[in-house]
């Protein structure tokens, strides 16, 4: 029977004809791994990493390689009004093709092209760290399809010591019924170097049954610092979106990555960070809000590999309407990582009565004098803080979605830049006005 | 009392200038706390609330804010002719209400600057936004003399605060709304001496003929720096006595029995 639903997502590799001279160990790959997603089993319930999940879902069918999109314009024109208003450089996906692009100030030796770019001008150094990363929480058969298939997205590369404040902005776009997008973001931060990059995730249209397969590497080596944000902002009704994402962390570089949903029908994230040596640090946020019958399943593991290293994690979720969503978080401190320093939060603001928040931590710890904590939270806006902003002149309503704004804001307030930090809460504001409008 | 009967009386009244409490009722969880209280705070006094714990001065205050927990069975307050109890909470506030709390709420992820605009901004009509120039300088200006750090516009709204600068927090709040009538709810709870010197300077400067002010207390002190022009002693829920400043003193000396032991039958 699997095997039946394994020919229905794809009849062929969706890979993308672009004309390009591609390396040949990328050929291979993409065979290899298409090879791999026909023989990795569906998600089954019996897998601890499924637990929760709501695997009628994962049932796809009817899935295509994208062709292009149409009213191409339209969407550089809304990328192009709606981003981070102070950026490095900015690209726009649509369908899988690069359809904008703007360079505005990118660091001497820095590297930040499309993937099928960077294959064909630094293919060895693509292949060094192309989804070198093997571990899994669940999803392999969807970055095996993602390997098979992807050539959009960007490879940025920052040598020894180049930094920029500024962010690097992608949009990718999907538009069309059953068409399959895979964005790839590979972000490589050198010793001392320092990269910020923000993802926006968007759908041309409402109500298509379009789905994204996204993948996100970030490396950082010696003393460097990245930070990366996904915001997901798909239509509401229809889309899916799978991301896996991993962090590499080396010794006393930092990784801060934001994840934050608003769209989406359905969507899986699952986000390994691995802190490989010492002083290597991991910042994971969160922040989503979801409504109607949306379903946003989140899983996590933060692999502590090496003495004095530290992390911390916190999502957020508002629910409202029948949304539902399940945090999987895993600690792990392998054997002789002594002196971990690891938290991991996620809390849940219940909107609504008949919204369910699922939320599953956990601890593996084989170290010692290592300090760890977890803990999840599910509860409703307190009468006494309602009552509290009401003293003050603002309504019953405008104070609850101050309260709920207040409460996701309170991971990504923690990102830096501030343009980024307004870029998200402009866009939780946009989500509550139309929850309110509806 | 039917809703006609006191629109009527409303109308007669339509002219004052005053907090006007009369004969107020309110329970909470069926136990009746204010069993009957008469006051007026005419604008441009400041009248002080005294009494020993559970004599129902909180209540009181959350009753007059609207709190949903008590429930009013009986009597009036109208603020300038207006129907308070009519009001929803925010109508309350708008109306020119201000309640300083005991206990401010914590609110993570709200940076003070943008809940005082939202409060601000719910007092504009509709289509008006607030000038965020003169927003800002405003707050400063308010700031600097509470000597409150300017980072706090960044911070979440009283959000690991400690006691004094929560009220701090809330005389702030209540110099940029501007309010008719101020309750200070046992603003003095929890503050060391220069922080309370600090909170009633501020008040003292808000003191003015178009504003009353009705300050509630557990104890002499604070009245000591907020001076005020009558002081009422509250026990069992209603008002028992009613005097000058000196009242205050009276109380500190010869403590609250001295009063209630008054009140007792021969």
């Amino acid at each position: 029977m699997a095997q039946e639903n394994l020919v229905s997502w794809f009849a062929a590799p969706p890979v993308l004809e672009l004309g390009l001279e591609l390396p040949d160990w990328y050929h291979q790959l993409q065979e290899s791994s298409w090879q791999r997603f026909l023989t990795i089993p569906e998600p089954a319930r019996t897998d601890e990493n499924w637990r929760f999940a709501d695997l009628k879902k994962v049932q796809f069918s009817e899935l295509q390689a994208a062709r292009p999109a149409q009213n191409i314009e339209v969407l550089i024109k809304r990328a192009m009004t709606e981003r981070v208003n102070e950026f490095a450089a900015h690209f726009v996906f649509a369908n899988n093709r690069l359809v904008y692009s703007e360079i505005n100030g990118l660091p001497e030796g820095a590297v930040c092209l499309p993937i099928n770019e960077a294959l064909a001008e630094h293919g060895d150094l693509v292949r060094e760290y192309f989804m070198q990363e093997k571990g899994s929480l669940g999803g392999d058969k969807f970055s095996a399809l993602h390997a098979a298939a992807t050539l959009s997205g960007l490879f940025i590369q920052f040598p020894k010591g180049t930094t920029c404040e500024l962010p690097i902005l992608t949009h990718h776009f999907a538009s069309g019924d059953f068409n399959c997008v895979f964005p790839h973001t590979l972000v490589i931060a050198e010793d001392n170097a320092e990269v910020s990059v923000v993802d926006t995730f968007e759908t041309a249209n409402n109500d298509e049954q379009n789905i994204f397969f996204a993948n996100v590497d970030l490396v950082a080596t010696n003393g460097a610092s990245l930070q990366y944000v996904a915001l997901q902002d798909e239509s509401d009704r229809g889309p899916k979106h799978v991301q896996i994402n991993s962090s590499r962390v080396g010794r006393d570089a930092k990784i801060t990555s934001a994840f934050v949903n608003l769209g989406a029908e359905w969507i899986r994230q699952e986000s390994t960070a691995r802190m490989m040596e010492q002083g290597s640090d991991c910042q994971i946020f969160s922040a989503n809000l979801a409504n109607g019958v949306q379903e946003y399943d989140q899983r996590t593991l933060q692999s502590h590999e090496a003495q004095h290293t530290t992390s911390d994690l916190l999502f957020k979720n508002a629910l409202y309407d029948q949304s539902r969503t399940v945090f999987a978080g895993l600690i792990e401190v392998k054997p002789g990582s002594h002196h971990t320093d690891s938290y991991q939060t996620c809390r849940n603001l219940l909107g609504s009565n008949e919204a369910e928040a699922n939320a599953m931590p956990g601890l593996e710890i084989d170290a010692d004098q290592v300090k760890c904590s977890h803990g999840s939270t599910s509860g409703q806006i307190s009468d006494e803080e309602i009552f509290y902003l009401q003293a003050r002149g603002i309504d019953a309503e405008a104070a609850r979605q101050m309260i709920s704004l207040g409460f996701l804001n309170e991971s990504i307030s923690r990102l830096k830049g501030e343009a980024v930090q307004t870029y998200l809460f402009e866009r939780f504001e946009r989500k509550f006005r139309s929850l309110r409008d509806a | 009392m039917p809703r006609k009967e006191r629109r009527n009386w409303l109308n007669f009244n339509n002219m004052s200038q005053t907090l006007n409490i009369q004969n107020l009722h309110a329970s909470v969880d069926g136990n009746e706390i204010l069993k009957g209280l008469t006051l007026e705070v005419p604008k441009g006094e400041v009248h002080a609330i005294m009494g020993p714990n559970g004599s129902g001065k909180s209540t009181l205050s959350k009753v007059l804010a609207g709190h949903e927990d008590y429930e009013v069975s009986e009597g009036l307050v109208t603020m300038d002719g207006v129907d308070l109890l009519e009001l929803e909470i925010d109508e309350r506030s708008r109306a020119g209400l201000f309640l300083a709390f005991q206990y401010p709420h914590e609110i993570p992820g709200v940076t003070n600057a943008n809940f005082l605009r939202a409060a601000l901004q719910a007092r504009l009509p509709k289509g008006e936004e607030i000038d965020a120039v003169g927003f800002y300088k405003d707050m400063y200006a308010k700031m600097d003399s509470l000597n409150m750090d300017r980072k706090f516009t960044g911070r979440a709204v009283n959000d690991g605060f400690s006691g004094g600068e929560k009220k701090r927090n809330e005389i702030l709040q209540m110099m940029m709304l501007d309010p008719n009538y101020a309750i200070l709810d046992e603003t003095d709870s929890g503050l060391d001496i220069d922080a309370l010197k600090i909170v009633a300077e501020g008040v003292n400067r808000m003191r003015s003929p178009e504003r009353g002010f009705l300050v509630i207390t557990h104890y002499q002190r604070l009245l000591d720096y907020i001076v005020p022009d009558v002081v009422h002693v509250l026990f069992d829920g209603r008002i028992i006595k009613t005097g000058g400043k000196e009242l205050a003193l009276e109380l500190e000396e010869k403590g609250y029995d001295w009063v209630t032991q008054e009140l007792a039958p021969a």
